[in-house]
């Protein structure tokens, strides 16, 4: 199990989970899941169309991915932001399904770009993920304060004279590079996923935004880890574990809070005080 | 008359179901996607088809009728979301999310382990992208007599749905049970998504869900105009769409033609595109006839596009 390609896998999935944990913390936090999830599931599509025009797959993951996230970004100006996102996810599955038709043989890449197909990863896809995932990062630690401003407390933040929808845009620019980062090596889906029921689950377990990054990572490295092993003794995708272990993490947290607001009403007396707190 | 109209289009009996299932998706997903979008319910709308997927997955692998897997899915999923969600939006768009995730993965296994029973070539590319143009036409009645029940439900709650999606106060004070109106809306939707992804792909659902009730949404004023220049806007896109895939056949050097679910997305999007042009806005906002208006901006549309 740590030997040969899945020392690769190891490698692959921690650097993943470490920027799902990190990017997921925001997107639990601003609610945007549903971008989240429309940019890689619908960037796989570019890595068709570079398989058509027999270039790099990275070129088209990455037109896609950030073509969709400044279209997703200026069209939210005018339009109301979830039905862009529909939108603009549609039309580059669209896209794909016409590059899919182009081309003849295709249906296992579309298979493992949207399920993931961690234990093939070769030593040369190590770099690309190792260079996108630190500019993630860099990123994220850049605006960290303002980024965590626009998504509490937009108005405060305007009044500062921070412009939110600037930040949603620079945010969903963030995403686009982990997609064209994960994507290739691991799946539309294991990325969604990691970026969501971890972050989700740490954000139930503490109110402090330090403490919540870090958790969601500690919990994303906990989850690719043990799908990893179970993916390798199985043989299953390890897409569907990563999904599995995401949600499971999400219900123990909900019911952790559950537990948490229920002995603080007891021991406040005052139910109605403890619940307009803790919410 | 050829140059439009390539060989045996009418005479041609895969495109004649195309045209008619086509036509009653658009129309239902246009009527249910109008409150949809009203409600800020797209990532739900979408997930769903998701989520139905999954449940054709499941279907197709342990032998089940694949209607009853997608609507099945498609309610499962639509009940776990209202369950795990809070009535507050990020929380909503966080359990859609969560409930999406696990649909998605569940979907892979069922994908693995179809494809490695063998014999099931292109099942995952036909799952996801789905075809119009190989609907078995014995599955049309139901699908038919589905969907009316689907659009019966929206119709019926319209009101409480639209004043809860402006305020859950006012509804509850007029002695409406929100929650209620809302879990009934999304079986509504669920069963609408699901025949949708199973006739025309989920692509086309969430495309014709969405597109033509935004596009719409950002034209008109009232409740009605709204609904019929969504229903005019989807099934018009969903007929050129078929068309011109149908006449791509003789475009493009490939064996098979474009995808048909390619060009109404298109279609569609710049529909969309076109909404938010001060030109055509300044059409619509005229006072009169809105009728006059929605046949107007439909012809500009299909200008555009031809």
């Amino acid at each position: 199990m740590f030997s040969g390609f899945m020392v690769n896998a190891w490698e692959v999935g921690t650097m993943v989970a470490i920027v799902g944990g990190v990017v997921g913390f925001f997107v639990v936090l601003r609610g945007s899941a549903f971008p989240a999830h429309a940019i890689p599931n619908g960037a796989f599509a570019g890595a068709a169309g570079a398989n058509l025009l027999a270039i790099n797959p990275l070129i088209g993951l990455g037109v896609f991915s950030f073509g969709a996230a400044l279209g997703i970004g200026a069209l939210s100006r005018r339009g109301r932001s979830d039905a862009v996102t529909a939108l603009a996810l549609v039309m580059m599955l669209a896209l794909g399904a016409a590059f899919v038709s182009l081309s003849t043989q295709y249906e296992p890449q579309i298979f493992s770009l949207l399920f993931g197909e961690i234990l093939g990863v070769s030593s040369s896809d190590l770099l690309p993920v190792v260079a996108l995932g630190a500019v993630c990062i860099v990123a994220v630690a850049m605006l960290y304060r303002p980024l965590l401003l626009t998504s509490i407390a937009p108005d405060i933040a305007a009044a500062r004279g921070l412009r939110p929808q600037r930040f949603e845009i620079a945010f969903l620019i963030v995403i686009a590079c982990a997609t064209t980062m994960t994507v290739p090596v691991v799946g539309a889906l294991l990325i969604f996923t990691l970026m969501l029921g971890p972050s989700a689950a740490a954000q139930c377990f503490t109110n402090r935004a330090g403490r919540a990054m870090a958790g969601s990572v500690a919990i994303a490295l906990v989850t690719i880890w043990l799908a990893l092993a179970c993916a390798y003794e199985s043989n299953w995708p390890v897409g569907f574990y990563v999904s599995v272990f995401s949600a499971t993490w999400y219900g123990i947290g909900r019911g952790y809070a559950e537990w948490h607001t229920r002995r603080q009403v007891r021991a406040a007396g005052d139910s109605r005080r403890s619940i307009a707190l803790t919410n | 008359m050829h140059v439009v109209f390539e060989f045996g289009f009418f005479t041609s009996a895969p495109v004649r179901t195309a045209l008619i299932i086509g036509a009653v998706t658009a129309m239902v997903s246009a009527v249910v996607g109008v409150f949809v979008v009203v409600r800020g319910q797209s990532f739900a709308g979408h997930a769903l088809t998701d989520v139905a997927t999954t449940g054709g997955s499941a279907a197709f692998f342990f032998g089940w009728s694949p209607l009853l897997g997608f609507i099945g899915g498609g309610v499962i999923g639509a009940g776990a979301m209202d369950l795990i969600g809070v009535e507050r939006e990020r929380r909503r768009d966080l359990a859609t999310g969560i409930v999406l995730g696990t649909a998605l993965g569940l979907a892979a296994l069922f994908l693995y382990l179809d494809t490695t029973k063998g014999a099931t070539t292109g099942a995952t590319q036909q799952l996801l992208f789905g075809s119009i143009f190989t609907v078995d036409p014995s599955t049309v009645p139901l699908v038919l007599g589905l969907s009316t029940l689907a659009l019966a439900i929206v119709v019926m709650i319209n009101r409480p749905l639209l004043l809860s999606s402006l305020s859950a106060e006012l509804t509850r004070a007029r002695g409406i049970n929100v929650r209620g109106v809302g879990v009934l809306f999304m079986i509504a939707m669920a069963v609408s998504v699901g025949l949708s992804s199973i006739a025309v792909g989920s692509i086309l659902s969430t495309a014709l869900l969405i597109g033509p009730a935004a596009a719409s949404v950002r034209l008109t004023k009232s409740l009605r105009a709204s609904l019929i220049v969504a229903g005019v806007l989807g099934v018009a896109t969903t007929w050129l769409g078929i068309l011109f895939a149908y006449d791509s056949f003789y475009w493009v050097p490939s064996s098979q033609g474009l995808p048909v679910s390619f060009f109404i997305v298109s279609l569609i999007f710049i529909a969309y595109l076109m909404s938010g042009l001060p030109l055509v806005r300044r059409r619509f906002d005229r006072p009169r006839a809105n009728s006059v208006g929605a046949s107007n901006a439909s012809t500009e549309v299909l200008k555009a596009v031809s």
